[in-house]
């Protein structure tokens, strides 16, 4: 076997199709959108186009779509932006324990500015502890984050039944939803659920890197982040990544129109690699929702007595990529904030390895990657006893 | 046009018998780091050295800068000993620190030449006056000059310069023979192969790569390592050796809280192989007396027992803060930080032995770890050769 990815949450490998549209985009389509002749106007069409497939996927207005440059961008802006545009209703705001550092670093800095962050936790899957959103929400919350599909664990978060208690308890709150790991995977319709705020990144459906976007609710006022042009309606200056918008566009279309048949193909790998694990090696646990409240493209399992980072690097010698927790945080102090937060015990935490499938992996990769570690693990648990 | 350099050495110059074969070596180590460049000539006169270029000297000053032995080097402008061809010489001279900006200088002469008829006080006044009237901005301060022109009389020719960039001093890299670096990824070891490499020890590094317990990121710092090295040296002759199957066979045979020994007593081994290979007549080690459990006394002297070759440690002084210092002088501190674990990291047992008695560790240690393993380590080494990462290859 020549290479099993799984590591697709970290990032996929961009589509054929996006790829060719990519080149196409870059070689011909060269265009600055915002000149005023032939050329630039083929770039502003082009541009619009990908804000129509973004749209079309969440059932909104192709104006609520904003470019920016991945989803770290969208998020950074989303709250940010909005917590100062609304200071004067109030200062307090609510997450989870489990967001993206993307998220929870702006937090931090929001706690600096003087806001109040309620950090809401999780149960031992992964998943919002809805009392505890309950208690925190009040008339003085202006902004509340919760992301859609847990990137470590897969976690999926009760959407509906937090906008039952957002309309209850603070129904002028700003619900901002980070989805990058379930856009065009799953269905999400902002304005049937009232989310304001929703941010999307490129290259982890199959699309380029350095590209994603915000869907603003029409009518909700963010401060911009970026100054400059006026790009984007003044809300996100800078000249369009052209190429990228088109790549994000035309992957988030291909994603969306296979998401059926895609899902019911990765919730058997997933099914598949964990029965197979949890049968042939002993001491082996998911972590995570297995059933349909987790995502079916994302498996975390916990090797007790193995180092994660070891097996990682032993699967690596056998062409298999996976990750440890998050590969944004991969390389700061051991031990996830979200297997924390979802209360596990030390040794858990230290042999987490996460799997994450993409449409293109088979049935014989997931049964090679059993066979690998079925040989690796009992290996390595023998030597780092 | 031709340029000139001057290039002053330090401790070469104290040698007695032997200071032509020093000043030999820190010839050839100039025009090593010097190649590729417009060199037209090195000569050299009693303590001090001349190198003339045919353009480039700001590349050229800089790659000077990292030659083991020389203590500066300056851009230098030569005149016939003729006072008014000084003077000239000096006007030039000191236009280039009015166009950078000084404001204040001084006039220093040295007249090792007493045929030259004028004394240096005379010298240094009449240059400074000429400076005065022919370069607008400058003026005169004694006490403390932005810049001091420097003028030397010599037997030849009068030499002025006003720049002086250090370099790192210690001895001509090659002069005291090779050894063999046992390189982390840590902190420390490269530290102590920069030392050893000051006082004219050439270095081999050796890596041990524990993949999977290290990952490839673990490698490559020490890559990275070796090209900050290489800018004192020119190339790095990088051996990795893969440890893996070794470090498992140490571990199938118990022993916790002798495994970091076993551990080093092989690293020993092997590096002292490579330093057969190399003609290597030493090996260098990062260790630190008390850092850690195997940098005791007696671990030092059990895990030294297993090679001929003496094993210098040029940290074994130094603090950790004065190693990190040196560390982040060099280059190498943010580099040697990176997050990735090294093969001593690892395994570290819970309780190791900070006492080991050498005969009980040879009775462990023996059968432990199979000749033939060593072997293979060795003939599956990996070669590389590394240059300075200003190179850009």
């Amino acid at each position: 076997m020549a290479e099993v990815y799984l590591d697709n949450s970290a990032t996929t490998c961009v589509h054929p199709q996006v790829a060719e549209a990519i080149m196409t985009a870059l070689r011909e389509n060269y265009g600055n959108p915002s000149s005023a002749h032939r050329r630039g106007q083929a770039a502003e069409q082009a541009v619009k186009k990908a804000r129509r497939q973004v749209a079309w996927i969440l059932r909104a207005e192709p104006g609520e779509i904003y470019f920016t440059s991945g989803g770290t961008e969208s998020n950074n802006w989303a709250l940010a932006g909005t917590a100062q545009a609304r200071v004067r209703q109030g200062k307090q705001l609510i997450t989870t324990q489990v967001e993206h550092p993307s998220v929870l670093e702006v937090f931090r800095r929001l706690e600096e500015q003087g806001f109040t962050v309620t950090y809401v936790p999780v149960d031992e899957y992964g998943l919002i502890d809805l009392e505890a959103l309950a208690a925190a929400l009040g008339p003085e919350t202006t902004l509340v984050s919760i992301m859609y599909v847990n990137n470590e664990v897969g976690s999926i978060m009760p959407l509906a039944d937090i906008a039952r208690l957002l309309k209850q308890k603070a129904p002028q709150a700003v619900w901002h939803v980070d989805a990058v790991q379930g856009f065009a995977k799953l269905p999400l319709f902002p304005h049937d659920l009232g989310i304001d705020l929703i941010s999307i990144s490129g290259h982890k459906i199959q699309g380029p890197k350095g590209v994603g976007a915000l869907f603003v609710r029409q009518g909700l006022r963010v401060k911009p982040l970026i100054l400059g042009g006026g790009q984007e309606n003044g809300y996100r200056s800078g000249t369009e990544n052209v190429p990228g918008i088109m790549g994000l566009g035309l992957a988030a279309e291909l994603m969306w129109e296979r998401r059926v048949e895609a899902g019911a193909h990765l919730a058997g790998l997933k099914e598949r690699l964990r029965q197979r694990v949890q049968a042939e090696i002993p001491a082996v646990y998911a972590n995570g929702p297995q059933d349909s409240r987790g995502a079916p493209h994302i498996l975390n399992l916990s090797f007790p007595g193995v180092k994660g980072e070891v097996l990682l690097h032993a699967l690596e010698d056998k062409g298999i990529y996976v990750s440890t927790g998050s590969a944004c945080s991969s390389h700061q102090a051991p031990g996830s904030h979200v297997l924390k937060a979802m209360g596990l015990v030390p040794q858990r935490l230290d042999g987490a390895v996460r799997f994450s499938f993409s449409p293109d992996n088979t049935r014989a990769e997931i049964d090679y990657t059993a066979d690998c570690l079925r040989e690796v693990v009992p290996e390595l648990r023998r030597l780092m006893q | 046009m031709e340029q000139l350099i001057l290039a002053r050495y330090g401790e070469v110059g104290l040698k007695g018998k032997n200071r032509r074969f020093f000043e030999n070596q820190l010839i050839k180590q100039m025009e090593q780091a010097l190649d590729g460049l417009p060199l037209k000539g090195i000569t050299r006169t009693y303590g001090r050295i001349y190198v003339t270029m045919a353009g480039e000297v700001e590349e050229a000053l800089r790659r000077l800068s990292y030659v083991l032995g020389l203590v500066a080097v300056s851009p230098t402008q030569s005149a016939p000993l003729d006072l008014e061809e000084i003077k000239a010489a000096a006007v030039r001279a000191m236009q280039g620190a009015a166009a950078e900006g000084y404001t204040t200088f001084k006039v220093e002469t040295r007249r090792p030449n007493k045929a030259f008829p004028i004394k240096s006080p005379a010298v240094s006044r009449e240059t400074g006056a000429e400076i005065l009237r022919q370069v607008p901005g400058l003026t005169v301060d004694v006490h403390s000059p932005q810049v001091t022109l420097q003028i030397e009389l010599r037997e030849q020719r009068a030499y002025l310069y006003w720049r002086q960039l250090p370099c790192p001093g210690g001895l001509p890299l090659g002069v005291s023979g090779r050894s063999v670096l046992l390189l982390s990824g840590g902190i420390d070891s490269p530290v102590a192969g920069w030392m050893a490499m000051s006082r004219g020890l050439e270095i081999v590094p050796v890596y041990f790569h524990s993949f999977p317990f290290t990952s490839d990121r673990a490698k490559e710092k020490v890559v990275d390592l070796c090209r900050v090295l290489a800018r004192y040296s020119g190339l790095v002759k990088l051996y990795v050796i893969p440890f893996t199957k070794i470090q498992t066979a140490l571990r199938e045979g118990g022993r916790e809280d002798l495994q970091t020994i076993f551990m080093r007593r092989m690293m020993m081994r092997l590096a002292g192989r490579v330093a057969e290979k190399e003609g290597a007549g030493a090996l260098i080690t990062g260790e630190s007396l008390g850092q850690v459990a195997s940098q005791t006394l007696p671990s030092l002297a059990v895990t030294e027992a297993v090679v001929d070759v003496p094993v210098l440690r040029p940290l074994i002084g130094l603090d950790k803060q004065e190693i990190v210092k040196r560390a982040q002088d060099l280059g190498t501190y943010s580099i040697s930080i990176r997050p990735y674990d090294d093969c001593c990291t690892v395994f570290v047992p819970r309780h190791p032995e900070t006492r080991p008695d050498p005969e009980a560790v040879a009775v462990k240690e023996a059968g432990l770890v199979a000749a033939e393993l060593i072997e293979e380590a060795l003939t599956e080494a990996e070669i590389l050769f590394i240059t300075s990462d200003w190179e850009g290859s």
